[in-house]
């Protein structure tokens, strides 16, 4: 145990335990009276007219509880850690008791998995069964953002559709769930100005047919080509490498509306999807893109 | 000698009076976040989302309404049994018109999202240290009364008062130590997995000598009063009041149990707060058993039952909270209802009901009176309030373990059975039934505002005549 920085937290903690301990063994020790035969005593003082105090000897019951309870903690603080840093007879750690339960754990489930990991992630894909696990895993680990059904939220991309910000091969749904992703679309308020900002967000509505003012999607094309096509490209069709929205698909993850655009484009978007290699392992993050990969699968058919 | 001189009676009946109110408008925000529970779209503004208005919640019934009734029971004894005046009456005056502006301050600072984040001590630095100013002239108070008594000895509901004054004025300025960054913002002097030690070491402390070390002295006043028969054993009061302020200290680390939290302090936790069982236990037995010989008082007095059903839920709740503080056990009742649902055996069962019982007994007494206006309302408050309890307290049982259950329930691949949102969707009819649970309980309050009020208006206040000790042997 390195929880102290000096040994004498260590005697002060097992100290301060001790007493505590000795100090209730005492206090019961010195009132164990035996139990009187006739009237109890009553306490001659007396308070505000009437009350008084009875002197009956402690609960047997009650005292042989204490005791008991005394007894325990004694024995605790000899077989599990408590005494400043003595790590207990039976050296148990919380770290341990939680390996111990994952190897177990591990020792049942991992054929399931190899058996998995062996085949196609496309092949994973199409199989019913490893669809059905990879779904608990997703309602554990990611329905949170990307909600039960997986059609995600404002700002949280739809998995079950076909579009992909980051790619949708095995290998970039899996390079997205092991390592997260980062998306950052910079604030342009400053170089748009209010009209240059509502201009490009009628040209943006342009792009993939929604009502706009012409005029001023005339004027924001030009906007968007000195400021946009870096990311979003000359048709505005997006680049995956960037994660950079194909902005002609109707597929709107922050919203479409003529003032939701103005706020992306003034106020730029952060986001990010975080990692999960770590935590999860690569046999559930091989099961959970086989499951996404499977959504949008039954979705193209 | 037989003086002139009256109780000062002044600031226990604003205490008094005020426990009712807040204890109404704390049970009031109960309901309402419960109701949240069960219809979300109840969540009408941020100021009056669930996350704010929660701590609004427990910090009007802790602290405003247990607060009041603490204040004012523990002036009115320690007159009482000491024969003697409050010690500086405008300083207790002080300390009533600075509590109830800590109370106002926090019902404006909480809704609007100021808060520190600690759990029960949400409240921003400068409230912080009103607080701590408050506190410390109520210990002035308290034991410059207790120093003018005319008695040689200390009554045993004193100790407990003492013990509670001393024990939250510590916890309360340790806690509380922060560095601000604003009027309204600051942050914890502590870091990391020590502010989570600090914050658990205060929080279950809170829970130990806030709400039963102080609840306790009301105890040892009241219940034989009340019972008109001597305290079973001075020599368990003895025992139990050492005990419990030796074991209490240690128990906080059960609220962190399988967290970073090293592990020699957690268990620390659970050892003290299964010893803490006997010491609980201790207070429960010397109330219920000065009840002994006049048993049949429990059947018609509606205010012993109060008092009486009080320390069973005490029992209650004080077997059930070491039991939870076994880590095999936390380990499935940690996160979930089961949590709630012990916390209101306690604050609904134990700490309510001493409470109301108490201010039942002296508010007549405070207005020149020997009872309360109806016997009858006692009654049928005394029922509402249990049916209540009972409602809330199963209903978050079954609730928790379910969760518990589900939460850890596996399928053959070693994935979870149950997504979270299925245990929100089970969870569902118990938190109806809880809703009802605590608007019953709210409605009794209710019923006791009413009582109240027409007993006040009956009466006038008195200040009764300081009584001259009576002669010892």
């Amino acid at each position: 145990m390195s929880d102290f920085v000096s040994d004498t937290w260590h005697y002060y903690v097992m100290g301060l335990v001790i007493l505590s301990l000795l100090f209730c063994v005492w206090i019961l020790a010195s009132n164990m009276t035996r139990r009187v035969k006739g009237p109890v005593t009553l306490h001659s003082h007396i308070w505000d007219e009437d009350l008084q105090e009875y002197n009956n000897p402690l609960p047997r019951w009650w005292m042989w509880l204490f005791w008991l309870a005394l007894i325990f903690g004694a024995v605790y603080f000899v077989l599990y850690p408590g005494l400043g840093r003595f790590p207990g007879k039976f050296g148990w750690t919380a770290v341990n008791q939680y390996s111990a339960e994952v190897a177990a754990e591990d020792a049942v489930v991992r054929p399931i998995y190899e058996k998995y990991m062996k085949q196609d992630l496309l092949a994973v894909a199409a199989e019913p069964e490893a669809q059905a696990m990879g779904q608990r895993l997703f309602l554990t680990y990611c329905a949170q953002c990307h909600g039960s059904d997986a059609r995600g939220a404002k700002g949280f991309p739809n998995l079950a559709d076909n579009d992909w910000l980051h790619g949708g091969s095995p290998e970039a749904v899996k390079t997205t769930i092991t390592h997260g992703r980062i998306a950052a679309m910079p604030p342009f308020g400053p170089v748009l100005g209010a009209e240059g900002a509502k201009d490009v967000a009628n040209y943006v509505r342009s792009l993939s047919g929604l009502a706009h003012d012409s005029l001023r999607a005339q004027r924001g094309r030009e906007a968007f080509a000195a400021n946009c096509v870096v990311c979003h490209g000359p048709e505005g069709k997006g680049n995956v490498e960037l994660g950079a929205p194909n902005l002609t698909d109707k597929i709107w993850l922050w919203g479409s509306s003529e003032a939701t655009i103005i706020e992306t484009a003034t106020h730029g978007r952060m986001n990010q999807m975080p990692a999960f290699g770590e935590r999860l392992g690569e046999e559930k993050v091989y099961l959970l893109a086989a499951y996404v990969l499977g959504l949008s699968h039954a979705q193209a058919k | 000698m037989q003086t002139e001189a009256t109780y000062d009676y002044s600031v226990v009946r604003k205490f008094s009076i005020m426990a009712v109110v807040w204890g109404i408008v704390g049970m009031l925000v109960g309901v309402i976040i419960a109701a949240q529970l069960v219809w979300p779209e109840l969540n009408v503004s941020e100021y009056l989302h669930f996350g704010r208005l929660r701590p609004l919640h427990t910090n009007a019934v802790i602290f405003a309404f247990g607060g009041c009734a603490l204040f004012g029971t523990s002036y009115f004894v320690a007159q009482r049994t000491g024969h003697t005046k409050l010690f500086c009456p405008w300083l207790a005056e002080f300390t009533f018109w600075g509590w109830q502006a800590v109370i106002v301050a926090a019902a404006i600072t909480l809704p609007l999202g100021l808060t520190s984040g600690k759990e029960y001590a949400e409240l921003e630095w400068p409230i912080d240290i009103l607080i701590a100013i408050v506190w410390v002239s109520y210990a002035v108070v308290f034991f410059g009364t207790i120093v003018k008594r005319k008695v040689p000895h200390i009554y045993v509901a004193n100790w407990f008062y003492g013990g509670f004054i001393l024990a939250v004025a510590l916890l309360h300025i340790v806690n509380s130590a922060e560095v601000p960054v604003s009027l309204i913002k600051s942050y914890s002097a502590y870091a990391g997995v020590q502010d989570a030690m600090v914050q658990w070491w205060y929080g279950h402390n809170a829970v130990g000598f806030f709400l039963t070390a102080g609840f306790l002295g009301m105890m040892y006043y009241f219940v034989p009063k009340q019972a008109g028969r001597p305290v079973y054993s001075y020599r368990l009061s003895v025992v139990h009041f050492w005990a419990l302020i030796f074991t209490y200290m240690w128990a906080g680390p059960h609220h962190l149990h399988y967290t970073a939290l090293p592990d020699w302090t957690q268990s620390l936790g659970m050892v003290f707060s299964l010893i803490l069982l006997a010491p609980s236990w201790g207070g429960m037995i010397n109330g219920i058993m000065t009840l002994s010989g006049a048993w049949e008082k429990l059947r018609d007095d509606p205010i012993l039952k109060f008092l009486i059903t009080s320390l069973s839920f005490y029992g209650m709740s004080t077997f059930e909270g070491p039991m939870m503080s076994i880590k095999t056990v936390n380990a499935l009742s940690h996160y979930t209802d089961w949590t709630i649902g012990h916390v209101h055996s306690g604050a609904l069962g134990w700490v309510g009901m001493i409470t109301i019982g108490s201010l039942y007994y002296m508010i007549p007494r405070l207005y020149g009176r020997t009872e309360m206006y109806s016997r009858k309302l006692i009654t049928w408050h005394f029922w509402i309030a249990t049916i209540g309890i009972v409602l809330y307290i199963a209903s978050l049982w079954i609730a928790g373990v379910m969760q518990g259950l589900m939460w850890r329930d596996t399928n053959v691949d070693g994935t979870l059975k149950w997504a979270f949102v299925e245990s929100v969707k089970a969870s569902y009819p118990y938190w109806i039934i809880r809703l009802v649970g605590g608007t019953l309980y709210l409605a009794g309050m209710f019923v006791m505002l009413y009582n109240v009020l027409r007993t006040i208006t009956a009466g006038r206040p008195v200040d009764a005549p300081v009584l001259a000790p009576a002669a010892a042997h």
